[in-house]
């Protein structure tokens, strides 16, 4: 039932989930986004810089995902200004634009452009901002991004994040279950331009981005064994940082970047530790026969957040950095995993399983509500980005494996274009800072 | 006596040189011509799988065999406790081991996809060590048994639903000369 009213939905309709205090399922769909910002982005005039797509189009899908926009359809564009003597302010006011944007692209040498942009308020018929962006053929869809940022800051007030980074783990099944290919790749936010950082014939998890962004931690099994690995992007350069007996997993930087929390099962059972960079040396945090595992760090660095299912099933529970009695802070669902705090620490995203249906739900930590956010059955690893407007997870779509973002407010869910291999999956993403 | 019924166990396995599951539930599955029931990946990823056992490739053949042909013990969802049906498999393997001291083990843990990928490593760690407890029990030595979580990582069989999950919830028993 629900299954078929989303169905009938386009990509850009709210979906919102929400479980109050009771356990009871309530879902509400609207359709159009309330509170968004209606914006039209006219496709940019000249040569695009070698982008095979008309960098308006990328910049109106930036704005369209982030859940705050609301973006005119091209098909729906009386005129199509290119240049601020063009706009004829009362076209777009009848259209019930209130914010326009138009540029163009002209090259300036061999491979190089220069995209020149305006931001107007319609209304008002002034102009909010412009800028003129150098670019190469490389950078076309990044120039892009970088204007959808400059847009969203200049409407919302908050940074973008459309020229952010994520990493995720492709898995592509070879010839058969023993021909498996394991690869962590780092894309755009938008999962265009995909790197592989490390390919592997076993398993690769857990890519967590350092706080500056230059590096990855990750578990890598290539030694048919799991290990924890710090990885710089720019060099490639890779540290075994953990390779005891037992687990060696789920590594979370500390927001100041010289501590990695990490699940060792050295001494018998899972349990959440702390290594020190700089000494490696070893902090024990928790200390229980249950299963402890999957740290996150609070923004300010004081407090863990872990799954256990010292209480039967596996809930989320919060304890001092420095160790101490953890407190259990989940209580909705049978099943609360993967704590991942979002950058003003305010609400704490998890998979939030009940019913046998495992799916995004975000804890606001004040308030102790939780809401949540996807109609999936296997949805799992959110992640927040940089901006905390949206969060990136995997989920199942049909047969496969997929990546898929959802706005912060619940209101838009799209599946990102990930290009994993004829019959590849994704998994496991990490929004970088 | 002991000897002598792992002897006959051995003897009877060689002579079927059987798959690793061939009971209902733990029925080896069938998918593009190849055998996802666990076997082949373990003979891949383990150190002389198949030797201990005088058995060729523990992925080929269909007869039933004795317990000691069966290497996969599989778990109930977001379980680490061993049904009591495995506890024969689990004892024939540790017989082995007793008097085998040469001999080691490697016990590989896995999930099924459902919930967080990291806890379903622990979960699958606790199932390997609910099977190394029991071998313990048994005479086998500390240094005999290695074991390894992958938890929903390397699924023996592709899909979606129970049928799946099921047969992913293992763990897998591969053996290797010390």
């Amino acid at each position: 039932m629900i299954r078929n009213s989303l169905a009938a939905l386009s990509c850009l309709w709210i979906i919102v989930f929400s479980i109050p205090s009771h356990a009871e399922l309530t879902v509400d769909v609207t359709l159009g986004v309330e509170n968004s910002i209606p914006i039209a982005i006219v496709p940019f005039g000249g040569p695009q810089g070698g982008s095979d797509e008309n960098l308006a189009s990328i910049i109106a899908a930036d704005l369209a995902r982030s859940g705050r926009f609301k973006v005119l359809p091209e098909s729906q564009m009386l005129e199509r200004p290119s240049t601020p003597e063009q706009v004829q302010f009362t076209t777009w006011k009848t259209l019930g634009q209130d914010n326009l944007g138009i540029g163009r692209v002209r090259q300036t040498g061999t491979d190089r452009y220069e995209a020149q942009f305006e931001l107007f308020d319609a209304v008002r018929g002034t102009q909010l901002a412009n800028s003129s962006l150098p670019y190469t053929t490389a950078e076309s869809r990044k120039t892009a991004h970088r204007i959808a940022d400059i847009i969203y800051k200049q409407l919302t007030g908050e940074d973008g994040a459309f020229a952010s980074r994520i990493a995720y783990v492709t898995v592509s099944p070879g010839s058969g279950l023993n021909d498996r290919r394991y690869t962590l790749q780092v894309a755009d936010a938008d999962g265009f331009n995909p790197q592989a950082i490390v390919n592997s014939p076993e398993p690769i998890m857990s890519p967590a981005w350092s706080p500056d962004g230059k590096k990855i931690a990750y578990v890598s099994f290539e030694n048919k064994r799991p290990a924890i690995f710090i990885q710089t992007l720019s060099s490639r350069e890779r540290e075994k940082v953990s390779e005891l007996p037992g687990i060696n997993g789920a590594p979370a930087w500390s927001p100041d970047g010289t501590q990695l929390a990490l699940t060792l099962s050295k001494d018998g059972n899972p349990e959440i530790y702390v290594m020190d960079l700089t000494h490696r040396s070893l902090r024990r945090v928790t200390d229980h026969f249950a299963i402890d595992t999957e740290p996150a760090w609070s923004r300010d660095g004081k407090q863990l957040v872990f799954t256990s299912d010292r209480g039967g099933k596996p809930q989320l529970y919060s304890v001092a950095s420095t160790g101490g009695q953890p407190q259990r802070i989940t209580f909705e669902g049978d099943y609360n995993a993967r704590g991942a705090f979002s950058p003003d620490g305010k609400s704490l995203a998890m998979v939030h399983g009940n019913g046998g249906d495992y799916r995004i739900a975000v804890l606001d930590m004040a308030s102790k509500q939780l809401r949540v956010l996807t109609p999936g059955s296997l949805d799992e690893s959110p992640s927040f980005a940089p901006n905390g407007s949206m969060i990136l997870y995997a989920s199942q779509n049909g047969e496969r494996a997929g990546l898929s973002t959802l706005s912060s407010n619940g209101k838009v869910r799209e599946g990102l274009r990930i290009k994993a291999g004829e019959a590849g999956e994704a998994r496991e993403p990490a929004w970088s800072p | 006596m002991k000897f002598l019924q792992t002897g006959l166990v051995l003897l009877t396995s060689t002579l079927f040189a059987s798959g690793c599951g061939s009971s209902g539930r733990t029925k080896p599955y069938a998918m593009d011509g190849i055998r996802a029931d666990g076997g082949a990946e373990v003979a891949k990823y383990g150190e002389g799988a198949g030797d201990a056992l005088g058995t060729t490739s523990p992925s080929r053949g269909t007869s039933p065999a004795g317990p000691l042909a069966k290497r996969v013990i599989y778990f109930v969802y977001d379980s680490s406790e061993v049904q009591p049906e495995y506890l024969p498999v689990i004892n024939s393997h540790a017989n082995y081991l007793a008097s085998n001291k040469g001999k080691t083990v490697v016990l590989q843990g896995h999930a099924d996809e459902r919930g967080s990928p990291e806890y379903n490593i622990a979960l699958g760690e606790q199932r390997s060590q609910s099977v190394a407890k029991l071998m313990k029990l048994q005479g086998v030595g500390d240094n005999q048994i290695q074991m390894v979580s992958f938890g929903e990582e390397k699924a023996a069989v592709f899909g979606h639903g129970e049928n799946a999950w099921q047969q992913n919830r293992r763990v897998e028993i591969t053996y290797s000369e010390r």
